[in-house]
Order: C-alpha cells, then structure tokens, then sequence
C-alpha cells in the first residue's frame, strides 16, 4: 500500500516539473513576440561599426558575421581552406586575354562573403596599378567621410572622391574610424531601423531611370512617381515601397557602374535597365578629355572596352522573379523563424545555400528538385557563355592575323567596334553573379548576341585584303 | 494520514498547475472555431495575413476548410493536429516552411467539394481530382505580391 502511495506521489511531482517546464516554455514563446528588441545603446549616422548595432540587435548581428564563413556553391563562391579564393582567370583563361590592358587581367578571383569586402580590395594585386578612391563608394561604410569631405553635404564629398586615389582614400577612412565593410547603418536608418538608401551613385542612376521612358512595371513606385505631378526628384527613400526597398538596398552596388578616376561614380541607367540602354549610356558618354567613354583599350587589339561591374540588379530586373515582385531579399536574406519571432536572415548568401527559406516558401517542392531545376539553368548558361568566350577568342585571333598582315588601325575599325559590343555582352553575363539565373532567357538572348557580335567582327576582319 | 495529506496537496499544486497552463496557453480558444485561435502561436501569421486578402475570406473560416464537417471527425481531428501542432511548436523541430500533410490536403479537397459540388460534380477531371492543383490561391492568396501594385501598362521589358 505504502509502496503504491508513493508511486503516486512520484508521479504526481514529475507532471508538476513537466508542467512547470511547459509553462516556461510557453512564457518564452510569448515574451518573443512581445519584444523584438530592446534599444539598450544609441546608434547614430556616424556608427559604422557593427558590433555597436549588434549590441541592440544581437540576432541579426550574429547573421551578419556568418557572412565571413566560406561558401560554395556549383557556380559560385570559395569553398576551400586556401587563404583566397581561385583564381577565374587561371581556371577560364579567356576571360584573362578579354581582360589584357585592364587591371583584371592581373588578379581577378573567386567571390568570398559581404565581411571580406573591403579587405580583399585592399589586397588585390590589381592595387598594383593605381586605382581611384570611387572604390570605396561600396566596399567601406563611407557615408561619414563622405559629409565630412563636402562639409556636411555627402554628394558633394562623394563627388570630389574619384581624384583621390584607392590609397589615400582608404588612409583617410581608417584613420577616420571608419574602417568597415558595408554594415548597418548603410541600409538602416538608425532612429526606426527603416530601410533606407544612402549611396549616392544609386540615388542619383535611379533618379536618371526615374526620368526615362523606358518601361519599368518592376518598380511601380517609379511608374506612380511618373504619373505624378513631378514637382520633387522621384526620391526612392520617400516613394519606395518596402518590396522595392529590399532590392533597392542591394542595388546601391550590385550593378553595373563607372569607378574609375577621370570622372565621378556613374550608374548608366539614364535609358532604361536592358544590356543594351546601358551600353548606349556609355556610348553617348564622353570622357574629360572629348573622346568617346571606354573604360581601357584592348591590349592585343587596340579596341576602346568597355568593363562590366556585376549588374544583378539590372538582370534581375528583366527576370520572372522582379515580375513576380519578388526582391533581392526575398531570396538572399529570406525571413527565418526564431522562437515566435520573423526576422530576415542577415547572412547575405546563395539561396542555394539555404533552399528552405529562400525557395519553398514559394516553390512548394522538394529541395532537390528545386537544385536540380537550378542546375538546368546554370549548366546552359555556362555552356553557351564559354561558347561566346571561344568566339571572343576567335575574334582576336583574326584580329592579330590581320594586323600582322599589315591591316591598320582604321581598316580594323569595324572589327574593334564588333569586339566592344561582343564583350559588353560576354563580360555582362560573365561578371554577374548568378550564373544566368537572375534572367535565364535574357541572359541566353544577351550571349547570342555576344557571339554575333563576335563572329561578324571575325569576319570583317577576315575579309580585309 | 499524513501521507494522503501530501499526496493531495501535490495534487492539488499539479491540477493548479494544469488549469494555470490551460489559462494561460489560451487552451479555452481552442474550442472555439475563431480564426484568432490558429494565430496564437504566431506561426500561423502568414496563413492568417495571406487569408484575409485570399477570395475566401468573406465565405469560410481556416476551420470550416481545414476541418471535417462531420461533427465527430471534426473534433478528431482538431485533436490530431492540435497535438502535432503543439508538439512541434514546443519543441521547435519542424519543417520550415511549413506545408500542409497529404491527410489535410484531403480534408481541404472533400471541404471544397462541400460547396461546389454541385457546380463541378458534371466535371470529367481524373478520378482523384484536387481543386488545389489549380485553385491554390483562393484561401491565402497569391503566395506573391500582395498588395502589390500591379502596371496598368502592358508593353515589352
């Protein structure tokens, strides 16, 4: 009898523990959505380092700091434990002679994470040739040096930057305290955490998109602004909505832009965001000197390049995905669940990397069909982008030939204005990040193009006698 | 004596706890069939969010979808899946995102039918037809977009 009390009472005191167990944890549950964060310091427009802001927002701060983890993915990224990342120009070694005359065809590597920015471009060997202070426009949390360069007035110390050279302006921003990659305070206005833009370069190319013709039903807040009145410049920090402001913030550098040292950060996006308005941007853009913009002149050729950046933002923009409205965030800093609570994943990387919340909140199949589909895409992009890099090739080979028959410079000139446009395109696709994947077919339609280009060049220069 | 003494005060401390447990954790709301119930637990948000904006929401509550309508499996049901639910969302080890298993999908397919039967059942789709496949959107919206502007202008990208 005794015996059986005492069971009783056994199990009477561990569904007490569990319940008071259940208890705590429904009360934590419920604290979480009570209090997303709590503001414990101040941060202000002068805070670039992150460890401040992650003081108050510890969740996304310790996102944040993955990026410096390597990732790889088929197409992308560094995966190894080597110090830097590959070399692309070793592994593709067209991209290295599209490149000759121009720093890239030094020291053009694999990407690493958002925490390596401005290291890696401290450390390039493309540093051994002199390199402007633009750079640093997104590879450093500059807006501070910035107002302090125009007295209070950033655009006006942004637009001084592009005389100074990568060295001293990077002298001038560690010793400022400012010595850190892109952080909180670029996206996030420290008051309310709002996103919001700060570079100027994008809001000054958004505001020549703003006032084109050119068709941009992906970013309706333009589109409203347009039918307005027009009495202020359209000011997408005003205007956005919260889905723009998602890639907005992205597109303050992963684009394609001038940032060298004749002329001030450009984005060429005054005719529309296609591979074809940027390229005529650039075309009716003089450089100080009255010639004709061009970023370098071909080495072996003697053609006047121009240099593609990363224009994922423009790809994006003629993909499925910006009809859709989906954002760069959406997929790149998808929302993930903690406890009770929605924040959006701060460790900025591949959604392949992270399929679950970046793919099948929308994409209701399973994580291997989806890489697979993925695959699909990226393996045709990349065959049909080295087929363009072996057309490039044989452009420059009959471009060599006909030089050493003795072709001149002016008899050539057809051929170098067919290797411009083949390369635009060969390098528009080849620097931008996604492998194809931001725009399948337009970014199929651009290659196609690019061996057209390439092959006709070949053929002019084939047929000078 | 005394040990019935404390035998009942432990019980007494456990049925204290239970009810506090039960107040606290909304448990009453569960019984109800308001829409407010599923959102308790703040996973559900979206599914919440996205009906309100779905073409549905003026006819049918996450319950008279999601649910049987027979009284008896109706509440087996709530039983079913309330435990499942609070077992993941307390242990937090659940897919994500979450998607709905087969045995509801089929629950929501016979609770589509319990309207429209009579305007699909002269319909030759295959023999397990699943008005979902097509009508995904009608309870929660397009998974995209929403509130999204859409161009009045039809032209080329």
């Amino acid at each position: 009898m005794k015996n059986h009390i005492k069971l009783i009472i056994g199990a009477l005191v561990i569904s007490s523990i569990l319940t008071i167990l259940l208890l705590i944890n429904i009360n934590e549950r419920k604290s979480e959505v009570e209090e997303s964060y709590k503001k414990l310091v101040k941060v202000t427009e002068d805070d670039t380092d992150p460890e401040k802001w992650g003081i108050n927002w510890p969740k996304q701060y310790d996102s944040y700091k993955l990026t410096a983890e390597a990732t790889k993915t088929r197409y992308g990224g560094h995966g190894g434990s080597e110090a830097l990342p590959e070399q692309k120009i070793e592994r593709d070694p067209w991209l290295k002679r599209m490149f000759k005359g121009y720093a890239f065809s030094i020291d053009y590597r694999d990407r690493r994470g958002h925490a390596y920015m401005l290291e890696d471009q401290e450390q390039t060997k493309r540093q051994t040739k002199p390199q402007s202070g633009s750079c640093l426009h997104c590879h450093a949390s500059i807006m501070p040096l910035y107002r302090e360069l125009g007295d209070g007035n950033a655009i006006k110390g942004f637009e001084k930057t592009h005389q100074y050279s990568y060295e001293e302006l990077n002298e001038m921003l560690h010793e400022s305290g400012h010595g850190h990659p892109v952080s909180c305070v670029d996206c996030h206005e420290p008051n309310t955490m709002k996103l919001r833009v700060t570079r100027p370069g994008f809001i000054q190319g958004i505001q020549a998109l703003a006032n084109s013709t050119s068709q941009v039903s992906y970013l309706p807040s333009i589109e409203r602004w347009r039918e307005s009145s027009q009495t202020n410049p359209y000011d997408p920090n005003e205007s956005a909505t919260q889905t723009e402001m998602r890639s907005f913030v992205c597109a303050q550098c992963h684009v394609e832009y001038y940032c060298g040292s004749e002329m001030t950060l450009e984005f060429p996006w005054s005719n529309g965001l296609k591979a074809e308005d940027l390229e005529k941007h650039w075309n009716e853009t003089y450089l100080p000197d009255g010639k004709r913009f061009f970023d370098y002149k071909h080495k072996e050729s003697g053609a006047e390049i121009l240099k593609v950046q990363h224009p994922e933002f423009e790809l994006w923009s003629q993909g499925i995905h910006a009809r859709s409205g989906v954002a760069c965030a959406d997929c790149h800093m998808p929302y993930q669940r903690d406890g009770a609570s929605k924040i959006s994943d701060h460790w900025v990387r591949s959604p392949l990397l992270n399929i679950n919340n970046a793919c099948q909140t929308c994409h209701h199949i399973n994580e291997e069909q989806i890489l697979k589909e993925v695959d699909i895409i990226q393996d045709r992009n990349y065959k049909l982008l080295k087929r363009g890099g072996e057309s490039l090739m044989a452009l420059l080979d009959a471009i060599q030939i006909a030089k050493d028959s003795g072709a001149t410079q002016n008899e050539l000139k057809e051929a170098l204005e067919f290797q411009r446009k083949a390369q635009w395109r060969l390098d528009y696709i080849a620097a931008e990040n996604s492998m194809g994947f931001h725009a399948p077919q337009e970014a199929a339609r651009i290659l196609g193009e690019a061996i057209d280009y390439a092959r006709q060049g070949q053929v002019k220069a084939m047929s000078i006698k | 004596m005394k040990i019935y003494f404390t035998t009942s005060i432990l019980g007494g401390i456990l049925l204290g706890l239970i009810s506090y447990s039960f107040y606290y954790a909304e448990g009453m709301s569960y019984f109800s069939s308001d829409p407010k119930a599923c959102v308790n637990c703040h996973i559900m948000k979206p599914q919440y969010d996205s009906w309100q904006k779905g073409s549905h929401h003026a006819f049918a509550t996450c319950v008279q979808c999601h649910l049987p309508s027979k009284t008896i499996s109706k509440w087996v049901a709530k039983a079913e899946n309330g435990f499942l639910h609070s077992k993941a969302f307390t242990f937090q080890n659940f897919h994500e995102p979450i998607f709905i298993r087969k045995k509801n999908r089929e629950v929501l397919i016979d609770n589509c039918l319990q309207c429209h039967n009579g305007f699909v059942e002269g319909m030759n789709h295959a023999e397990q037809s699943d008005c979902l496949h097509c009508h995904n959107s009608v309870g929660h919206g397009e998974s995209l977009g929403l509130g999204k502007y859409n161009s009045t202008k039809r032209g080329s990208f």
